[in-house]
């Protein structure tokens, strides 16, 4: 039993990672070339000309120029969406139904961690920690955002889901809808009590706006630049770090056993002796801790968070769970992914390439055409099994 | 003790229905509700127990024609006549037959086909933008920036063309409705309600964003001024011979308005109404139903489910429309705000909250939900508003209610109302406060099953998860 668990514990680290640099080129890689391709084809073209009158560039190096900083953003967002789809398709895969309040989860993630480092900022040591100090902090704010995001996930299965367990499908929907809804207006509450607002930005600390330099190629007379704000590695190192984690717990434990016989057949696990419920109520616990998680990177990298900020990246990591393939955890890892590169490619490349008539605002709508497109043309996803159809 | 007040509240209701009783109780109560608003038009009890007693007429053992006139009586005379003494209630009533009728609309798709629809407020926009862009300058600002319109711009349509828009509205809507419907030709169950979600939101994004490359929407900032019909000179001067002495003031144009606007609403729910009833009651509303139990079995009895199921969408769709440029012409501005997920939710909270597939459930949900946002949340706004103006102090922890934030207004909480009521009415009573006939029985059957069933609880839950998964 011994050797075993030792190669299966290394597998089960090597494996996800492998998989994660795998999806991240590859997506990048197939991105960059069809992007490229576009460029070479829209030479000529009315954007083209504009560029060139306006920045004195082609299109093709202008996409080129661009590449690899959307490139990074693509992948920071990847990650974030990967962490909230976790949460999705790890109840989905549970308890086949749609956690709708799981973007409230991921706010509260954020509200939690965000509200600690006010409070620590207002005690003064936030400022005075060193580089490693701030890096302490950040870490006890995510362990609370997780703590926090975890257990308001159980809670709400144990009150809004457990009791319509057995009820027709759309019933729990509709119940998620409401705690959804419900709980964006009580974060509100409970925010504007304690201050006169209800949002709340990031205190800035530690190095995390600082950028870190990457490599700098030249085009032409002028070189560009490349760097990585520290916020975004910090935002990549520690989700890769969770989704490792989570892998481990899911396909090298005892109890993720359990979590993937009661997804396989509820009645049978309980049959064989695994509370059911208990099961259930961890596998809430972890989704909602990865998702308190993502909130709080998000709030990291975008630093103002409000109460309703969970809704876009919620439909879109939900999105990204379906495009990954629903119930199917590398699926989210791969559609989160995939999903982070499409918006930052949009948002970086749309409104040069339209001369400005569809702007990056357009990210959101694309987001939902994928959605749309993906349920209807092949809901199981990319990754995941033909399944039959539900009602 | 349960038992006690359940039968206690059965003999009440059969002592209102007995005999005469029903004409008296309704009449009295009638009467005292119209005297108490009359009296003090700003009371919100007195509106309430008005309400009360105007549905409590609906629900008791009358003769229909008697019940007809009544209905006349309270929407044609006593309604304007207090309106016009307080246009606040006018414009709660207005409200309550536009979401009537939207979620009258939504029943079909939910409650008669089964089907969840959580972008139904694209319909409502569709109908709202049509009027807004053909009844306001807009075509003639298709290369302008938002906002900036010169002056002396014409409006596009004469303003009468309004009463041509609410069927135009229908058709157009439904039109849309069979797009947005299309998916449900492969999808089913939450899938089909997420790619509503995704219909839903996209139509309002494009509504957002559709101020470039032609400007189309006018963007964020929304439409505006739309046109409203022309006012009825002779009519205007009619009601003020007729009712002057009793409203107590003469009646000008603009309250005038809110009467018309109230009036057609009225005259379109009635006609939503009356459509909802015949497809219940026909062929089309028992194979929906047929649908929504099985439709496996549906379509093996030669039902044509897509069919329908489109036609479901169409139908809702269309009355959204119709309510849409109804909307956009008493508003005079249309913007995407109006049309959010959170105005969806809310229709369907209506739905869920007065009984999935029951047409006067709807209704009173719809009435019901309103009330509590626009009445109950902001009389409690200006309540704690009064309250921060005060020198009050919560005694035992010593808080000056002027501390309270100005972010505390509860009439912005909405989501937390829909919120609590879907989450109740899910846990508590999935079928609504009244619930359609055929569901009725259904749960009672369904209840009965499960009490026989009972000292085999493994067995019961798994026939229950089975029939999910077929």
């Amino acid at each position: 039993m011994s050797r075993p668990l030792g190669f299966r514990t290394l597998r089960e680290i090597v494996l996800p990672l492998g998989r994660m640099a795998v999806f991240v080129v590859g997506a990048g890689a197939v991105f960059s070339a069809l992007m490229f391709v576009l460029a070479l084809l829209s030479r000529g073209s009315g954007a083209d000309k504009l560029l060139i009158s306006t920045q004195g560039v082609n299109i093709v190096t202008y996409t080129l120029v661009n590449l690899p900083q959307v490139l990074i953003d693509g992948v920071t967002l990847g990650f974030v969406y990967a962490a909230i789809a976790l949460g999705y398709t790890m109840v989905y895969g549970v308890l086949e139904f749609i956690n709708f309040a799981h973007s409230e989860i991921f706010a509260i993630g954020a509200f939690a961690g965000v509200e600690f480092l006010i409070a620590m900022d207002k005690l003064g040591v936030l400022k005075s920690a060193g580089p490693m100090g701030s890096y302490l902090y950040l870490t006890m704010a995510l362990v609370i955002s997780m703590a926090a995001a975890g257990g308001i996930a159980m809670l709400i299965e144990r009150t809004a889901y457990r009791p319509l367990r057995d009820a027709p499908r759309l019933v729990p929907l509709i119940s998620a809808i409401g705690v959804s809804f419900a709980l964006q207006d009580v974060i509100r509450l409970v925010e504007s009590l304690t201050t006169g607002q209800f949002y709340r930005v990031i205190p800035t600390f530690g190095n995390f706006d600082a950028r870190l330099p990457l490599f700098s190629f030249q085009t032409g007379q002028s070189s560009t630049l490349v760097d990585i704000q520290i916020k975004s590695i910090v935002v990549i190192g520690a989700a890769v770090l969770m989704l490792v984690l989570l892998n481990f717990i899911v396909n090298a434990t005892r109890i993720g056993k359990a979590i993937r016989s009661v997804a396989q057949d509820r009645n049978t696990a309980a049959l064989m002796g695994i509370g059911v419920n208990a099961i259930i109520s961890f596998t809430f616990l972890l989704g909602g801790a990865l998702g308190g998680a993502a909130g709080l990177l998000y709030a990291l990298k975008f630093t103002r968070i409000d109460p309703f900020v969970g809704f876009m990246p919620g439909i879109k990591a939900f999105t990204a769970a379906v495009l990954g393939g629903i119930g199917n955890l590398t699926g989210a890892l791969l559609g989160g992914i995939i999903l982070g590169m499409l918006e930052s490619f949009a948002g970086a490349y749309l409104g040069t390439f339209t001369m400005g008539a569809f702007g990056s605002e357009y990210k959101d709508i694309i987001a939902f055409l994928v959605l749309i497109v993906f349920i209807i043309f092949r809901p199981s996803g990319l990754l995941g099994e033909q399944v039959a159809q539900k009602a | 003790m349960k038992m006690n007040v359940r039968g206690s509240a059965r003999s009440l209701v059969k002592f209102l229905n007995e005999g005469r009783n029903p004409y008296i109780v309704s009449s009295v109560l009638l009467a005292i509700g119209t005297v108490l608003v009359y009296v003090s038009p700003r009371s919100i009890p007195a509106f309430l127990l008005f309400a009360v007693a105007a549905s409590l007429a609906y629900f008791l053992d009358m003769k229909k024609w008697v019940k007809l006139g009544l209905a006349v009586l309270i929407a044609v005379v006593i309604v304007p006549i207090l309106g016009a003494r307080n246009i606040f209630y006018l414009e709660v009533i207005f409200q309550i037959s536009v979401f009537a009728a939207l979620a009258l609309g939504l029943n079909i798709v939910v409650g008669f086909s089964g089907l969840l629809n959580f972008g139904y407020m694209a319909f409502y926009a569709v109908g709202a933008y049509l009027w807004g862009f053909f009844g306001s300058q807009q075509p003639y600002l298709l290369q302008a920036i938002p906002g900036t319109a010169p002056p002396g711009t014409r409006f596009f349509l004469a303003p009468d063309w309004f009463y041509l828009f609410i069927f135009l509205g229908v058709i157009v809507a439904a039109i849309v409705g069979l797009v947005m419907g299309l998916p449900v030709l492969r999808v089913r169950g939450d899938y089909l309600a997420i790619i509503t979600l995704g219909c839903g939101e996209i139509i309002r994004q494009l509504a957002n964003n559709l101020d470039k490359p032609v400007n189309l929407t006018n963007g964020p900032q929304g439409i505006t001024p739309i046109q409203r019909p022309t006012l009825p000179k002779e009519l205007l001067a009619f009601f003020n011979r007729l009712f002057e002495p009793l409203v107590g003031h003469e009646v000008t144009g603009s309250q005038f308005y809110d009467i018309m606007f109230y009036l057609i609403a009225v005259i379109v729910v009635v006609v939503v109404i009356v459509v909802t009833a015949r497809l219940e009651d026909s062929k089309i509303g028992r194979a929906w139903a047929a649908i929504r139990e099985d439709e496996l079995a549906a379509t093996a009895m030669g039902i044509p489910a897509n069919r329908l199921k489109l036609g479901a969408f169409a139908v809702g769709a269309s009355f959204a429309g119709a309510m849409g440029v109804l909307f956009a012409a008493s508003r005079t501005f249309v913007s995407p705000e109006s049309f959010t997920f959170l105005q969806s939710v809310g229709v369907l909270t209506m739905v869920i909250l007065g009984g999935i597939g029951s047409i006067s459930g709807v209704i009173i949900g719809a009435a019901v939900v309103t009330i509590l946002n626009l009445q109950v949340l902001q009389s409690f706004s200006l309540f704690l508003a009064q309250l921060r103006q005060s020198d009050a102090v919560i005694p035992l922890i010593n808080f000056h209610w002027k501390d309270l934030s100005n972010q505390i207004d509860p009439s912005k909480y909405q989501r937390l109302l829909f919120g609590i009521i879907l989450i109740l009415m899910m846990i508590y009573r999935p079928a609504g406060i009244l619930p359609a006939a055929r569901r009725k029985r259904e749960l009672k059957a369904g209840s009965e099953g499960i009490a026989a069933d009972e000292d085999a609880p493994e067995e019961a839950s798994a026939g229950a998860k089975g029939s999910d998964h077929e």
